[in-house]
């Protein structure tokens, strides 16, 4: 079954993605991100003295603050801002500023699905814009699965809803990191929503989420390479 | 290596207990090539219930105004991890009008790591009891101003004009149970069902939740400092064999659905006789 989507994107297509530096002028860093239609802004402040109250005082603290397009913060803003903080102290050198607080400060613009993915490119490249010291950039997908068991990448938000199941995904970068260690392989984060097959007696893999895995790694080169252009033309003005 | 030779020195000399404190992770680590863990447990091996880890959960009910977008469906305040589990069509009264508002209070009575597996085990504990127990969903009739109003049995003089809406005290029907497993992974180990010093110390866990007839409900891993492989995750099985590698966190989460279904089950039983 050929499914139709929106705009005749195939089930692999990304959307067009634009990403841009120093937006802000008072900001450390700071960069917009936009995956079609979802537009998420970034601002970055620190490195700043002192970490907050229960953090270990050996390491960076990061602190992320999600403010959504409208009402006020609550319960999912939370979550995201959990994650999110999560998946960046994945990526940043933690142990490269002790005792310090870098505080990252997310604005959704406008959410048209692949919220978080478009969030965490954003935060990513409002890091790089503040000179931040990384281990490697997170590049981040979002697949949903059909009823049928189809694959879509890059769901806008009427496509998700519709979806029986949801993925995000976020993968580390490239081969080329400060830190040489073992794999590079690995999942960053992973987050699911909704019911997904498991085991069958012919096959006792968790198929439909590897699948997923799979398809959105292959669609993380083009993408990181897409990333990596639009940070670097910048720089080089 | 000069450093760690002098700490083992070091710990030669001290005590177990300050060795823990003063450097935890080393102390870890030393178990973790033994591949024991520090109360004597396997690393894989699951603890059938929480050591030290006690939850409480309520269910309270509540009538309530469905929503406009579902107006035959009930409402459950809660996580997306139970929403497969019961059908809201079944917390309908009246439609349009009247629903049941499931309220679920989870109370953390002692904490020692992992509480959103505990959390969710009572939770469903708690939804499970309501299946069995002999207080289910109470009768409730329509009242003259259009309210839902309860009908005790008291009420053996009142006219009886109006009908009760649901005559027969329901059981509230269970789909597909989750349950779930957190793992931590710490360089090329996983530890499964960790306490919370252990927690503390290694950051990256995922919790794995799988339901009943095994299909994926959440694989959740929000970030942290280290990279999940697809391998720890799941190992490819051999098929001729049929083995299951022991060392994957789904694997471990079958078993742990397998050893939680049949304790719930025992428990619920028990509970029945009563």
């Amino acid at each position: 079954m050929d499914l139709e989507r929106e705009g005749g994107r195939g089930a692999n297509q990304l959307r067009p993605i634009d990403c841009s530096r120093n937006v802000l002028s008072r900001a450390h860093g700071s960069a917009s991100c936009s995956h079609g239609e979802t537009r998420v802004l970034a601002a970055v402040y620190g490195p700043k003295a002192g970490t907050k109250k229960n953090e270990n005082p050996e390491k960076a603290c990061i602190e992320v603050i999600w403010k959504p397009k409208s009402g006020q913060i609550g319960k999912p803003e939370k979550e995201f801002q959990m994650i999110l903080k999560r998946t960046l102290q994945n990526i940043c050198l933690l142990n490269v500023h002790p005792n310090t607080t870098t505080s990252i400060i997310v604005q959704v613009v406008h959410d048209d699905g692949s919220l978080l993915p478009c969030a965490i490119h954003a935060a990513c490249a409002a890091l790089i814009d503040a000179g931040i010291p990384l281990k490697y950039l997170a590049v981040s997908i979002s697949c949903c699965l059909t009823e049928s068991g189809k694959i879509l990448l890059d769901p806008n938000k009427l496509e998700e809803q519709k979806m029986k199941a949801f993925v995000c995904l976020a993968f580390p970068s490239s081969v080329h990191s400060v830190l040489t260690e073992g794999s590079i392989n690995g999942i960053i984060t992973s987050l699911t929503h909704g019911v997904m097959a498991g085991y069958t007696f012919l096959t006792l893999i968790l198929d439909e989420y590897f699948q997923c895995v799979e398809q959105g790694r292959a669609a993380i080169t083009p993408l990181s390479n897409i990333l990596k252009k639009k940070l670097q033309s910048q720089s080089a003005e | 290596m000069a450093a760690t030779s002098g700490v083992h020195d070091l710990s030669s000399e001290m005590e177990v207990d300050a060795f823990r404190r003063l450097f935890p992770l080393r102390f870890h680590e030393r178990h973790l090539l033994e591949s024991i863990r520090p109360d004597g447990g396997l690393l894989e091996k699951l603890e059938t219930q929480p050591l030290c880890l006690t939850m409480l959960a309520a269910i309270k009910m509540e009538v309530m105004t469905p929503t406009v977008e579902a107006p035959e469906e009930g409402c459950i305040g809660l996580n997306k991890c139970l929403s497969g589990m019961i059908d809201l069509k079944e917390l309908c009264l009246v439609g349009g009008k009247a629903a049941w508002m499931v309220y679920l209070d989870i109370y953390c009575l002692d904490a020692d790591g992992a509480l959103f597996d505990a959390a969710l085990l009572s939770a469903v504990a708690a939804f499970s009891h309501c299946k069995f127990a002999t207080v289910q969903i109470p009768v409730v009739s329509l009242n003259d101003d259009g309210r839902i109003v309860l009908v005790s049995e008291d009420n053996g003089g009142a006219k009886k004009e109006k009908e009760p809406v649901n005559k027969d005290k329901r059981k509230l029907k269970l789909n597909s149970v989750p349950f779930s497993l957190t793992c931590i992974l710490h360089k090329d180990y996983i530890l499964a069902d960790p306490t919370s010093e252990e927690e503390s110390i290694m950051e990256t866990y995922l919790t794995v939740v799988l339901d009943s007839s095994f299909q994926l409900v959440s694989f959740n891993k929000p970030g942290g400092p280290g990279l999940a492989n697809t391998s720890a995750i799941q190992k490819p099985t051999d098929l001729v064999t049929a083995e299951l590698d022991s060392g994957d966190c789904v694997t471990l989460t079958r078993q742990r659905v397998k050893e939680l279904q049949k304790i719930l089950n025992e428990t619920i039983s028990d509970m029945e006789v009563d």
